[in-house]
Parts: C-alpha cells; sequence; structure tokens
C-alpha cells in the first residue's frame, strides 16, 4: 500500500478511535444508576421467585426506554416493517392525528396531542413513551408501578379479581359497568415462578398510545409481561390489541430494565401547567412562526 | 492498476467508516424536531438573559449584538431537567450576565428561536445536547 495511504489510514483508525470515546463520553447516564454497560461479563445472581419489587431502569441506559417517535418496537419511521396493522378506522383515525415526533409529525404549536399541558398520557402510553426509572411494590393484593415520567402510578390486583366486563362484577367496588379510564383497570398473575402477566381494559380512548399520534378506542386490551431471568433484570414486552383500530394484536415494546440499589432514589419528573405556558409562549409558538398576542 | 484498486478500495472504506461515524442516535425529546431546519448550523455569541429549568424543555435566553451594537434577543431549547442532568447540565449551568458561545439548529419559520446544540460557557467548558443530524441525543 502507497506510504500516503497508510499515513491516512492510521490517522482515519485514530479519529475513530477518538470518535467512538468522544461519544462514549456522551452517552447520557442518569447520576447514581447501573447499566448494563457498567458490568460487563458479570453473572447475576438468580432471580428471586414471584418478585419484581425494586427499582427498575433501562438495562441499556436512559435513553433506550425514551421512544420519542412511537412505539420503541414498531416507531413511526415510515420503515415497511414497522407499518402497523391499521383497520380503516385506525388508518383515518392515525392520520387525523398530529403528533410532534414521526412520519406524520408538525411543529409542537400545532399538535393535537391529547397529553401537552399536563393531561394525562394514561397507559400505555407512559410505557411507549417515556418509561423512566420505575419503583414496583408487591402487596399480597396487587402489584404498583410508580412512574417516573410525570409521577404517575398504577395498580395491578392480583386478588384473583377478574377485568370488569361483567355490569354485574361487585370486585371493583361498583355494581354498575365501570367508568372508562385513563389508566384502565388492570389484574395480573404469575404464569411461572418468573413471569407475571398483566391484562388491562376500561380505557378512556382520548389518549394515545404513543408519541407518534398511534390511536387506540375503547376497546383498547393491553397485556404486559414482565419476566425475570436473573436477579439483576426484568425484561418487559407490552402487546396492544384493539380490533377497532388494529386487525390482529402487535408487539409495541420490548426493554430490558436493569435492577438498582435499594437506596436508589427515584428523580421528580412532574408536569407543571405553569411551566409549560412559559414554554409554549416563549419558544413554542414563535418556533412554530406564531407572533405573540 | 494495483494501485488503483488498493486506493478505490480504501476509498470504499474510509466512506463506509464516515458513514458509520455519522450513525445516528436516537431522538428523545417528546416535543418534535418539525419546527427545525435539519441539518442547519448557527454558531453565535451571546449574553446569557435566563436559563428556565422547566419541564416540558429547558430554555436558554440570550442577546447576541450585532456590529451596531443592537441586540437579537434569541430563545433555544433543550430537553426536560432529568435527560440534561443525565448530561452533565445543572440548574445553575447558566447565570445571568454570562458570556456563552452558542450553536444552534434554528427553527424554519425564522424566529430567533431554535435547538441548542452545544454550548461553551465563559469557563471553555463545552456542554453538548444534541447533533444536528441527528437531533436530540438523549
Amino acid at each position: 500500500m502507497p506510504k500516503g495511504l497508510v499515513t491516512m489510514a492510521v490517522a482515519l483508525v485514530a479519529v475513530s478511535v477518538f470518535s467512538v470515546l468522544a461519544r462514549a463520553q456522551d452517552v447520557p447516564r442518569q447520576p447514581g444508576a447501573v447499566y448494563d454497560m457498567d458490568r460487563k461479563g458479570e453473572n447475576p445472581a438468580p432471580a428471586p421467585k414471584r418478585d419484581l419489587t425494586g427499582v427498575w431502569e433501562p438495562a441499556q441506559g436512559p435513553s433506550a426506554g425514551v421512544q420519542a417517535t412511537g412505539a420503541g418496537a414498531m416507531p413511526s419511521d415510515g420503515k415497511p416493517e414497522h407499518e402497523l396493522p391499521f383497520t380503516p378506522l385506525g388508518r383515518e383515525t392515525f392520520l387525523a392525528h398530529k403528533p410532534t415526533f414521526g412520519v406524520t409529525q408538525v411543529p409542537s404549536a400545532l399538535t393535537n396531542d391529547p397529553m401537552p399541558g399536563c393531561n394525562p398520557q394514561g397507559f400505555p402510553r407512559v410505557v411507549l413513551h417515556n418509561f423512566r426509572t420505575s419503583r414496583i411494590v408487591q402487596t399480597p393484593e396487587n402489584v404498583v408501578i410508580l412512574y417516573e415520567f410525570n409521577k404517575k402510578w398504577r395498580v395491578i390486583w392480583t386478588d384473583g379479581r377478574r377485568l370488569p366486563k361483567n355490569p354485574t362484577e361487585p370486585t371493583w367496588g361498583d355494581p354498575d359497568p365501570p367508568e372508562s379510564r385513563w389508566w384502565g383497570y388492570s389484574v395480573g398473575k404469575w404464569v411461572d415462578d418468573y413471569t407475571f402477566v398483566a391484562e388491562s381494559t376500561g380505557f378512556d380512548d382520548r389518549t394515545w398510545l404513543d408519541n407518534a399520534g398511534r390511536p387506540h378506542s375503547d376497546a383498547l386490551h393491553v397485556m404486559e409481561q414482565y419476566h425475570r431471568p436473573d436477579r439483576d433484570h426484568l425484561e418487559m414486552t407490552i402487546t396492544v390489541d384493539d380490533p377497532k383500530m388494529y386487525t390482529k394484536p402487535w408487539v409495541a415494546a420490548k426493554l430490558r430494565l436493569r435492577l438498582q440499589a435499594p437506596s436508589f432514589d427515584i428523580r421528580e419528573m412532574e408536569c407543571a401547567p405553569i411551566e409549560t405556558e412559559e414554554y409554549n409562549k416563549e419558544f413554542a409558538e414563535p418556533a412554530a412562526g406564531i407572533d405573540a398576542k | 492498476m494495483e494501485n488503483l484498486r488498493m486506493r478505490n478500495r480504501f476509498m470504499a472504506f474510509l466512506v463506509a467508516t464516515l458513514g458509520l461515524l455519522m450513525v445516528s442516535t436516537p431522538v428523545s425529546a417528546h416535543h418534535g424536531s418539525a419546527a427545525f431546519d435539519a441539518g442547519k448550523q448557527v454558531v453565535m455569541k451571546g449574553t446569557v438573559i435566563r436559563w428556565v429549568w422547566a419541564n416540558p424543555h429547558c430554555f436558554l435566553s440570550y442577546d447576541v449584538k450585532d456590529e451596531t451594537g443592537n441586540a437579537t434577543h434569541w430563545v433555544v431549547e433543550t430537553s426536560n431537567p432529568p435527560d440534561m442532568i443525565n448530561r452533565g447540565w445543572s440548574k445553575e449551568t447558566f447565570k445571568p450576565g454570562d458570556e456563552v458561545t452558542v450553536t444552534v439548529q434554528p427553527v424554519k419559520s425564522g424566529k430567533p428561536v431554535g435547538r441548542l446544540l452545544q454550548v461553551v460557557l465563559p469557563n471553555g467548558k463545552t456542554l453538548r445536547y444534541a447533533s444536528a443530524f441527528t437531533g436530540p441525543g438523549n
């Protein structure tokens, strides 16, 4: 190889190494958190049986749970393999939505996203948009998940009750047909010593499934699976079924989580209307070319 | 002939490597990218007016003076506080009056607003938020 090319090759390798190192230093990480990249070659202890308790963080880094362009397993990026199995109503509803990310994105001041302004994102959007550090608490009657994003929580009942399909089912404390909820109704059970599954229905159809404007109806049925392969990891899988909007169920997210120390304190991430209002006035409206009134 | 083949092979390697170096990291902010002029960057020196550390996104406002002394007031956004902490930023990163050099991806509307890509602080330290090619890095 000519001498000049050798010099160039050496320089290129040096630039590449430097770039990789620079990128590594730029990798976002939450102070105090432990990620898989910190424990290469580890041999985790076996998982405890029927136990999800603890603080869980996306194992590949905090960015892994942030799904700006839509549900992590099916982002709205125009790729054929990420085309959702829309029904005609589903496609029509999707196209009527104006998200701020994805193939149908608009400037944030022009969106009809139901979440800005601190409105409830509901479930499953909390896990299909911004799955951040979360604490799981288990009691004999339920599994409670405390989410960092907008400081929200859910209760998954494990006391044997059924989903409130039956109008005479009194378990939920109300003999009438259940009113729809932003966060739905959830029940769960262990299918083996290391796998917990939950089902949720009864959703308010004003929310979106994700940040890219994927729709759902009042027929939405969400399935969650939490598989604990070892002490330090939890594999979360979210499957969406909504026969009004989609012709078949689809896996919306698969996320590997890592257990954090018992002392790990989840930060506050609250949506405050007073802050949102200022952001819109100072930034979002000028960004969209909207003049101040 | 052999040299030419080697050179072509090397150029292919060079192009492929540079391509890999530009591979994007996923965007993450929950407010979108549609307003921004993708790929465009503006570098300017300014005086900090406010650093608003708040949800949904933190933003920096600063004045940039032209040769005649007229100031343009810029507002540039970053991401939410937790994501900025993850990247080494804090509520104390700026104080009013700081002289900073800011690299911005401006918006298409022509208003003096944009997305903050990088800033050089008065002490010479550089903080990055996003690449113009890839959007927010967290």
